[in-house]
């Protein structure tokens, strides 16, 4: 095929061109001519496609997201906010935090293990790209049916894609969740989180300034693989019956990441650089454009430098590839020499491809033609916007209230009991954990099932940061605005739990087509939800992702925002566990249980939705993350009570040590009974152990934040021991530990 | 007193076991796989990781190293050397340490917080624990299956060179239940457990691993 330049479209503009095929619209294209005052060259035409897709534009989020920055609350700690490539945040004694998290869902049901892989390996050089030297990682993950024959082709290959690529990377994996739900078969979530840390003055910005200075493209080379992974992978709802999308997964080599990783931090260290970005979606067509509009405008690349992996790639393919393991970066001339020594060092390849010009424009030429000039903001920045319609939707009028077995006698409080803790969503995951590598770096204080995760910044001062990722998307069906709220209550609780105090939030929002007005309307409210929530608890949005089109015909997921939260703990030796450590102490329930099963665990296991989210008080639960915090030194262990409620948490927290406990609870003084003391999902509550010594102390700091306090047992024993049923911890342990491995293997 | 830490392309434990060398008391020196020069270090430890990506086979490209051709020269003459996980892999690749580590039985990468047994304390690392002593210390490979011949196995084990040896459940296939071994001379031992990741109770599930870098600290002294 012909070089189409610049030239050629001046003077040809009625040549037929494939925007249709590249993902665009009609009035995208038009918009697109209007800007160039021309037809676009075929490059060019590749970049806009991929530009201005769903996953790289946020053209259906845009107008939704901003009140992230009109509600932001005022915020010391940020340091770098929404816009760069992850928000950075101030921890202390000078030392930042980066944290991000992302979605790979299409490619990662495509291609299950590649897909996985290359979402590890994506966000990370996003945190890297920041300056930081990545410290951990999480993956939330939700998929279909445990027990569906699909399920069994997508899990096993997605959890082997994050660790494969994640502990080749020496990164440890300290949380995450895996759910099971019908409506995530045919498109299972892959969600990951990276943390990284730096010192302030290490913060790196995707920009290009200073004329002259060159443009470093290093890493791996570019091949054919991902080529618009984001505009026909991610920015479509799957439809059978099309052909394999498989060539536009990207392929991961965690091995070059390694090594870019470590010869990036050395290039970092010696401030070698003005500017950094990495190569993902997009591939260069995204960094040059970015980093040019960021910059002052004006940027040359001479495409036919780029090193290839494939001789006989096109111009339009090398600037849509996204071929893993890349960076780009803008240098001073007179820092090369040194660059490039510390790139041999790591048998990095890099190469000069371009240059930082005067003027506004990006110019590509192959050969020496001009094949690319455009405005980069035009690319970058200011593509389409759409206000979608929205609607509330019907089903929300058709939901029935659950109806659900009382639960009273011991038989019927073990037999209830055995089965919520086996079922998939509750049962032990230690078959897709320990695939994972959680100790490398040798800083990990804490990682799953514990409530958050923990690592230890400086074994100095012993400061640290806690992460944890939660959803709860049933209750985001029910009422998206009040559950994206709850899911960042959640998370903020599981981050005081372990002794940390939270201090900023990444979301990752998970949604069906936006084209359908009821989904745009789950999207909306999710967004007002998590916006208002933060102003309300002064925590900033930092960053986050949107990946839109998870569903398979007219079938959406369930609405499903992943929320992030991190949190600072000044001194990680004090950290509390979620075990039970001893016998003889008192076991509290902090908190109160409402009756109300919608949504829960319990309902879906006896196959029920319900009718209403719990409404959130958001005051008490400020006063119960203040308590946590301050009380910490009175706890010997605590654990949040969410999914599975206090039956799931009873079994994790005797479980960790084998130590068993006695409790009773009284039904009576329970709205709901035993049932709803055990089953129930109630927002807001913390099981936590004391040593009879500090009963009295907390009971009095519980009264003064105006925590509801019940004493509901003591530990000890080998059973588990409820309302006069007695399940062995043995029994115990085999329900809840044999559920995964007999379905996966 | 001076022990390396060798970082090839892809190492990944090798801050931990540097770690693990300081809090022991000794002088950690880094070292670069490119260079043979070892920097009068006394012992030297070769850390987990994926070095060379684990491409080809575990440890088959490292061996090449020119940092590993002046450690196998000094191994031959007594020096001694830990291989840990990636580290025993280029181990036994180099020819040091017989057998081979293949891909685990159940096929997956296992991370755990394995139950181990010591075998053999005349080695200078392992000098510093008591034969039959019972240790939790995490395991995370994905190609931890020792493998050697009936004779090589019967060689081992009568002239006791099992150092380590893995208790209540085998993870990964490996024969004899073999965590570790050493070199008929005892000054090069590998193994799959990772002893550098429990050395502080705050990070690891204990603290059983720290005697493999005192016992080494000891051994360097009384020599």
């Amino acid at each position: 095929m012909a070089l189409d330049t610049v030239a050629i479209a001046a003077t040809q503009p009625e040549t037929v061109q494939p925007w249709r095929e590249l993902g665009l619209k009609e009035d995208e294209y038009t918009r697109i001519r209007e800007i160039l005052g021309r037809r676009p060259t075929s490059s060019e035409l590749a970049m806009y496609s991929v530009m201005w897709s769903e996953h790289c534009s946020y053209k259906s989020s845009k107008v939704h997201l901003k009140q992230f920055g009109e509600k932001a609350p005022h915020s010391d700690a940020l340091l770098v906010g929404i816009g760069e490539n992850a928000g950075v945040v101030d921890i202390g004694q000078g030392y930042a935090i980066t944290f991000k998290i992302e979605s790979h869902n299409h490619p990662s049901f495509v291609e299950p293990y590649q897909g996985a892989a290359t979402g590890v390996g994506g966000i990370v050089r996003d945190i890297l790209t920041m300056g930081a030297r990545p410290i951990a990682v999480m993956d939330p993950l939700r998929f279909g049916p445990a027990d569906a024959v699909d399920t069994r082709r997508v899990l096993p290959g997605i959890v082997a894609g994050v660790g494969g690529y994640g502990n080749c990377l020496g990164l440890p994996n300290i949380g995450g969740e895996v759910v099971f739900d019908a409506t995530y078969a045919g498109n299972p979530l892959v969600n990951a989180l990276c943390v990284g840390v730096m010192r302030h003055e290490d913060i790196k910005l995707a920009t290009a300034h200073g004329t002259g200075n060159l443009v470093v493209l290093f890493g791996a080379k570019t091949g054919g693989d991902g080529i618009g992974g984001v505009s026909v992978l991610a920015s479509e709802t799957f439809a059978s019956g099309k052909a394999a999308k498989r060539p536009a997964v990207q392929v991961g080599d965690p091995f070059a990441e390694k090594v870019l990783i470590e010869c990036s931090l050395e290039i970092f260290t010696e401030d070698l650089v003005i500017g950094i970005q990495d190569l993902g979606g997009a591939g260069l067509s995204c960094a040059t454009s970015e980093l040019a509009s960021a910059g002052s405008g004006g940027m040359s690349i001479q495409l036919d430098k780029v090193p290839l992996r494939d001789p006989s790639l096109s111009p339009e393919e090398i600037l849509m590839s996204e071929s893993q393991e890349r960076m780009c970066a803008i240098i001073e001339p007179t820092k090369l020499a040194r660059f490039m020594k510390i790139c041999r060092k790591w048998d990095v390849t890099a190469t000069v491809i371009g240059q930082v010009t005067e003027g506004k424009h990006l110019e590509i030429t192959f050969n020496g033609e001009l094949i690319v000039d455009v405005p980069p903001r035009t690319v970058a920045h200011d593509g389409p916007v759409y206000n979608r319609p929205m609607a509330r939707p019907a089903y929300l009028d058709t939901l029935k209230a659950t109806v659900l077995p009382e639960v009273k006698t011991a038989t019927a409080i073990k037999s209830e009991l055995l089965a919520l803790i086996s079922s998939p969503n509750i049962a032990d995951k230690s078959w897709v954990t320990d695939q994972y590598d959680r100790y490398v770096q040798g800083n990990s204080v804490l990682a799953q099932p514990e409530d958050s995760g923990m690592i230890r910044i400086d074994e100095t001062t012993n400061l640290g940061v806690a992460i944890s990722t939660d959803a709860n998307a049933r209750w985001s069906y029910l009422d998206p605005y009040n559950g994206a709220k709850l899911a960042m209550l959640e998370s903020c609780r599981n981050i005081a739990t372990t002794g940390a105090k939270p201090l900023a939030v990444t979301n990752c929002l998970n949604f069906g087509s936006p084209e359908d007005p009821e989904v745009m309307w789950q999207f909306a409210e999710t967004v007002r939800g998590l916006a208002d929530l933060c102003l309300e608890m002064g925590l900033p949005v930092t960053g986050g992702n949107v990946s839109f089109y998870n569903q398979t015909g007219s079938v959406a997921i369930l609405p499903t925002p992943v929320i992030g939260v991190l949190g600072v703990i000044q001194d990680v030796t004090t950290r509390t566990k979620m075990g039970i450590p001893a016998a003889g102490l008192k076991i509290v329930q902090l908190g109160n249980t409402a009756e109300n099963f919608s949504g829960s665990e319990w309902a879906h296991l006896h196959g029920q939705m319900g009718d209403r989210a719990p409404t959130p008080d958001i005051a008490a639960e400020v006063r119960l993350i203040d308590l946590l915090l301050e009380a910490q030194p009175l706890f010997e262990s605590a654990h949040d009570l969410s999914d599975g409620g206090l039956a799931a948490a009873l079994t994790e927290s005797t479980l960790r040590n084998n130590i068993g406990a006695t409790i009773e609870l009284l039904g009576a003084l329970i709205p709901g009974g035993v049932s709803a003391g055990l089953f129930a999902e109630t927002p807001g509550r913390i099981l936590v152990t004391v040593d009879p010594a500090n009963f009295e102390a907390l009971r009095a700091l519980a009264k003064e934040r105006d925590i509801p306090f019940h004493p509901i047992g003591t530990s000890g024993g080998d059973a588990l021991v409820i309302n006069g049923a007695t399940i062995p911890l043995t029994e115990l342990r085999q329900a809840h530990t044999e559920t995964l491995p007999r379905l996966f293997g | 007193m001076r022990i390396g830490v060798v970082t090839f392309p892809g190492s990944l434990d090798d801050s931990s076991a540097l770690r693990a060398i300081r809090l022991a008391g000794g002088t950690p020196v880094p070292l670069f796989h490119a260079s043979d020069d070892l920097k009068e270090v006394e012992a030297v430890v070769l850390p987990g990781g994926f070095s060379y990506g684990d491409y080809l086979r575990c440890g088959a490209i490292s061996r090449f190293a020119p940092i590993m051709s002046s450690i196998i020269v000094a191994a031959e003459h007594g020096f001694p050397v830990l291989g840990i996980c990636n580290g025993f892999q280029i181990l036994c690749e180099s020819h040091l340490l017989p057998g081979a580590l293949t891909r685990n039985q159940g096929l997956h990468f296992v991370c755990t917080d394995q139950p181990l047994i010591i075998e053999n304390t005349s080695t200078p690392w392992t000098s510093g624990y008591i034969k039959g002593d019972r240790l939790v210390i995490p395991i995370k490979n994905g190609e931890g299956s020792f493998q050697a011949s009936t004779e090589t196995l019967h060689q081992l084990e009568s002239e006791g060179r099992v150092v380590l040896r893995y208790a209540d459940s085998n993870p990964n296939g490996s024969k004899n239940d073999i965590a570790g071994i050493s070199n008929a001379r005892g000054n090069v031992v590998g193994v799959m457990p990772h002893p550098e990741q429990a050395i502080e109770s705050l990070t690891g599930p204990s603290v059983d691993g720290l005697a493999f870098f005192t016992s080494i600290l000891h051994s360097l002294v009384g020599r």
